[in-house]
């Protein structure tokens, strides 16, 4: 298929619908107003629903109920609205209902600003709302990998039964690249059992009860155990990294999202003032590279590692535990929505190797 | 012999954990006939509240959600915009819907979701220990409110079921009291209607029951049952709201 | 080849089609391609402003800090980006809007009579083509034509009788280079 220039937030929609999503609940705020305003056209035209909810806790609640009733189903927000669905997240998460959640990161704490930025990294790879469960999150650096990851985004919820978040900067909502969709008009969808769908006594599927609650702690443990055992499986299995240019490389820079198309570039600029630098991308920051990332710095041409985040830096912590002291890593960052640009990053290093 | 008696088959065997003397069994009940006697039982589903009736989902056999505190009816939306040939019901408490949840009963109203909502009126926070509730009475003790609720301070009890028979998007709104016999059968009455006008895809309909809470209140059941008809019934006015 | 790009102006001057039109045509002709607006509160009536990239190679950073080409519709988007552009870049200046002349004398500067070109032709909306045809005029990095059949995809057939208007449009833009 030709491929077509779109905007982040569109291409985002159109890939979900091709994944088979059929049904969208959200409230707006900007920058990520233009998914839902897509799903309100184009769900209808394709048998499915849009519906704009009166709160963010009311549409994660929506998303709860079409995700428990056995649809696949997606809610997209930016930053403030995302803190708002924290408690219908950790809802879905206890009760094992898969759906898909987009972020599309703007600046913080409080209503911050529309800028991109990736300060809610914790709020999405360390909990977000109460208790202890997890959620798969994806951090694509392009629309074309954003696009790309949709049906593996829902394959996955599906598959595990989870929540999986999209974790994007403001930015790759905004921007307009060319795409290629990845046209799928009748998705084959997963067949699920334990959803709620009207019961047959008389049927040999059991009664599906939707519910986060365990009263009793040894049924609470019960979950847990079964939660843990999956995401076991899931970091094992799961993982996606991109390494650019590590090999043998001196300096490792240590980016996702739109920042680590900034550290490519600064790669470049490195290597043309022949310094050798690589940079890794955690595609998944949950399950995290770890074991990727420490093979990466192991390395015995690595140096010293740099970490840049559009945060007052956050990933920092996950790559220092991945490399666990093997070598130092340094952090680079603004918390109010400035990108570094590839130039002062390659600076960077270069003050770092004059060290 | 000849069977004068049978349990509806929409309750499961699950005994009851409530109190003595609370209406939540006898609502139960009401709502799992209706569902027999409408022969919906496979086509329909539930949402429990955060609340006394939290185990709803044990006790009534159909497909069942759990939700969050206050948020039934948007869970309920979702499974209804999924499944629009079934029915699913939501069950609240008065801090569930009128306090935390007002939000999503109010545009589940105003959407005209198709959707049926019981919502047990007992003037006081059950689970949590006999809080006050937004309708507990002027006066009434609880344990937030132990010199009795002063309107100055926190308003006056929200009626709830005027103020959704206002919206546009809601079919069938009443209220009703277990007090007595013939209330009950009304209640009844009142929960079939409420269930028929999704089956008609109406609207949102909603019946909101006066309740006894003899342990929060202080009373022992037949004492509680007085206390409603004495003091709740004259504030909350027992009819049909609307009717469409 | 690589080309970055910042178009700004104000708010309803046609800044982001421009951008737009480029990207959507370096991609029609091959190229990676990528658009980046200012967005929020400022566009509505405020500066607007997108950054536009067009390479024969894989686009690593879409963002644009240092422009190789800055076209600027009005006088405060001259002087925000002027000393961003690369020395040897070129700034293309909406005269017709703009009463100052570039400072710097590392780059060429081009001075556009936006304006007035657009009232020639009788339709003041088609500035920012004229503007954007001076751009294609130096930079050649895109046919007019593809452009044109950008412009078509985005308008849509009803409004096909634009097309003729707009061509006249960038082919008088990049006549004031030559």
């Amino acid at each position: 298929m030709a491929k077509k220039l779109m905007k982040g937030c569109e291409a985002i929609a159109e890939a979900a619908i091709q994944a088979g999503c059929r049904y969208f609940f959200g409230y707006p705020i900007t920058p990520q107003n233009d998914i839902p305003e897509y799903m309100s056209l184009r769900l209808p035209q394709v048998g499915g629903c849009f519906l704009q909810a009166e709160s963010e806790v009311a549409a994660i609640n929506m998303v709860y109920g079409a995700g428990g009733a056995g649809a696949r189903v997606m809610t997209s927000s930016s930053s403030p609205g995302i803190s708002l669905k924290q408690e219908g997240i950790s809802t879905i998460a206890g009760a094992e209902v898969p759906c898909v959640i987009v972020n599309m990161m703007r600046g913080g704490p409080g209503l911050g600003n529309i800028q991109a930025s990736q300060g809610d990294y914790f709020q999405a790879v360390k909990g977000g709302g109460h208790g202890d469960y997890r959620s798969i999150v994806i951090a694509p650096s392009s629309i074309q990998e954003t696009v790309d990851m949709m049906p593996h985004a829902f394959d996955l919820a599906d598959n595990y039964r989870i929540p999986v978040i999209i974790l994007a900067d403001g930015l790759i909502g905004q921007m307009m690249e060319p795409v290629e969709l990845h046209m799928n008009p009748n998705p084959v969808l997963p067949e699920k059992p334990w959803a709620a769908q009207g019961w047959d006594p008389k049927g040999t599927r059991p009664r599906a009860v939707i519910n986060s609650l365990y009263i009793e702690t040894e049924d609470l443990d019960g979950l847990m155990t079964r939660l843990n055992a999956r995401y076991d499986v899931i970091r094992e299995k799961e993982v996606m990294v991109e390494k650019y240019h590590t090999e043998g490389a001196e300096y490792i820079l240590c980016a996702y999202g739109t920042v680590a198309r900034v550290c490519k570039a600064a790669v470049r600029i490195l290597e043309e003032n022949g310094i050798k630098a690589g940079l890794v991308r955690p595609i998944t920051l949950w399950p995290f590279p770890t074991k990727e990332v420490r093979e990466v710095f192991e390395q015995e041409s690595v140096k010293a590692g740099l970490t840049v985040e559009i945060s007052n830096g956050q990933m920092v912590e996950d790559i220092r535990l991945a490399v666990n002291g093997l070598k130092p890593v340094e952090y680079m960052g603004k918390g109010g929505s400035i990108i570094p640009a590839a130039e002062d990053i390659a600076e960077r290093i270069m003050q770092m190797r004059r060290a | 012999m000849a069977t004068v008696f049978k349990k509806t088959p929409v309750l499961t065997d699950v005994p009851f954990h409530y109190c003595p003397g609370c209406g939540h069994g006898i609502v139960h009940r009401l709502v799992a006939e209706v569902i027999e006697e409408l022969g919906i039982q496979e086509k329909c589903a539930g949402v429990a509240p955060v609340g006394c009736a939290v185990f709803l989902y044990n006790y009534m056999n159909i497909d069942m959600y759990e939700a969050a505190h206050g948020r039934a009816p948007a869970v309920a939306t979702g499974f209804k915009r999924v499944h629009p040939d079934k029915y699913i019901f939501t069950y609240q408490g008065d801090g569930d819907l009128a306090s935390i949840g007002t939000a999503e009963i109010v545009h589940a109203a105003h959407r005209g979701e198709k959707i049926t909502t019981i919502f047990i009126n007992n003037a006081i926070y059950g689970m949590t220990g006999g809080q006050m509730a937004p309708t507990t009475l002027v006066g009434q003790k609880t344990t937030t409110s132990p010199l009795g609720r002063d309107p100055e301070h926190c308003g006056k009890p929200i009626r709830i079921a005027e103020m959704l028979s206002t919206i546009e998007g809601s079919a069938f709104i009443a209220r009703c009291a277990l007090d007595s016999t013939p209330h009950i059968n009304q209640t009844k009455a009142a929960i079939k209607k409420a269930f028929q006008a999704q089956l008609d895809r109406k609207g949102f309909s909603m019946v909101e029951i006066l309740s006894p809470c003899p342990t929060n209140w202080g009373k022992a059941p037949a004492e509680a049952m007085e206390w409603l008809k004495d003091n709740m019934i004259p504030y909350y006015p027992l009819g049909t709201f609307k009717e469409v | 080849m690589v080309e970055r790009n910042i178009f700004a102006g104000f708010g309803g001057q046609g800044v982001l089609l421009m951008g737009q039109l480029l990207a959507a045509a370096g991609m029609m002709e091959g190229k990676n391609t990528s658009w980046i607006p200012s967005y929020g509160p400022e566009m509505r009536g405020g500066t607007a402003n997108c950054s536009v990239m067009l390479s024969d190679e894989e686009i690593d950073s879409p963002l644009v800090t240092r422009p190789t080409s800055l076209i600027v519709m009005n006088r405060p988007s001259l002087e925000k980006f002027e000393d961003k552009v690369v020395p040897g870049g070129s700034i293309f200046v909406n005269s017709s809007m703009i009463d100052i002349k570039v400072k710097r004398t590392d780059v060429n500067a081009y001075y556009v009579p936006c304006t007035e070109i657009a009232s020639e032709l009788g339709n003041s909306k088609v500035s920012n083509m004229i503007m954007l045809g001076a751009y294609l005029g130096k930079s050649k990095c895109v046919e007019v034509e593809t452009v044109l059949a950008a412009l078509l995809e985005k308008l849509g057939e009803k409004k096909a009788k634009l097309i003729p208007l707009n061509r006249e449009a960038l082919l008088r833009g990049a006549s004031c280079i030559e």
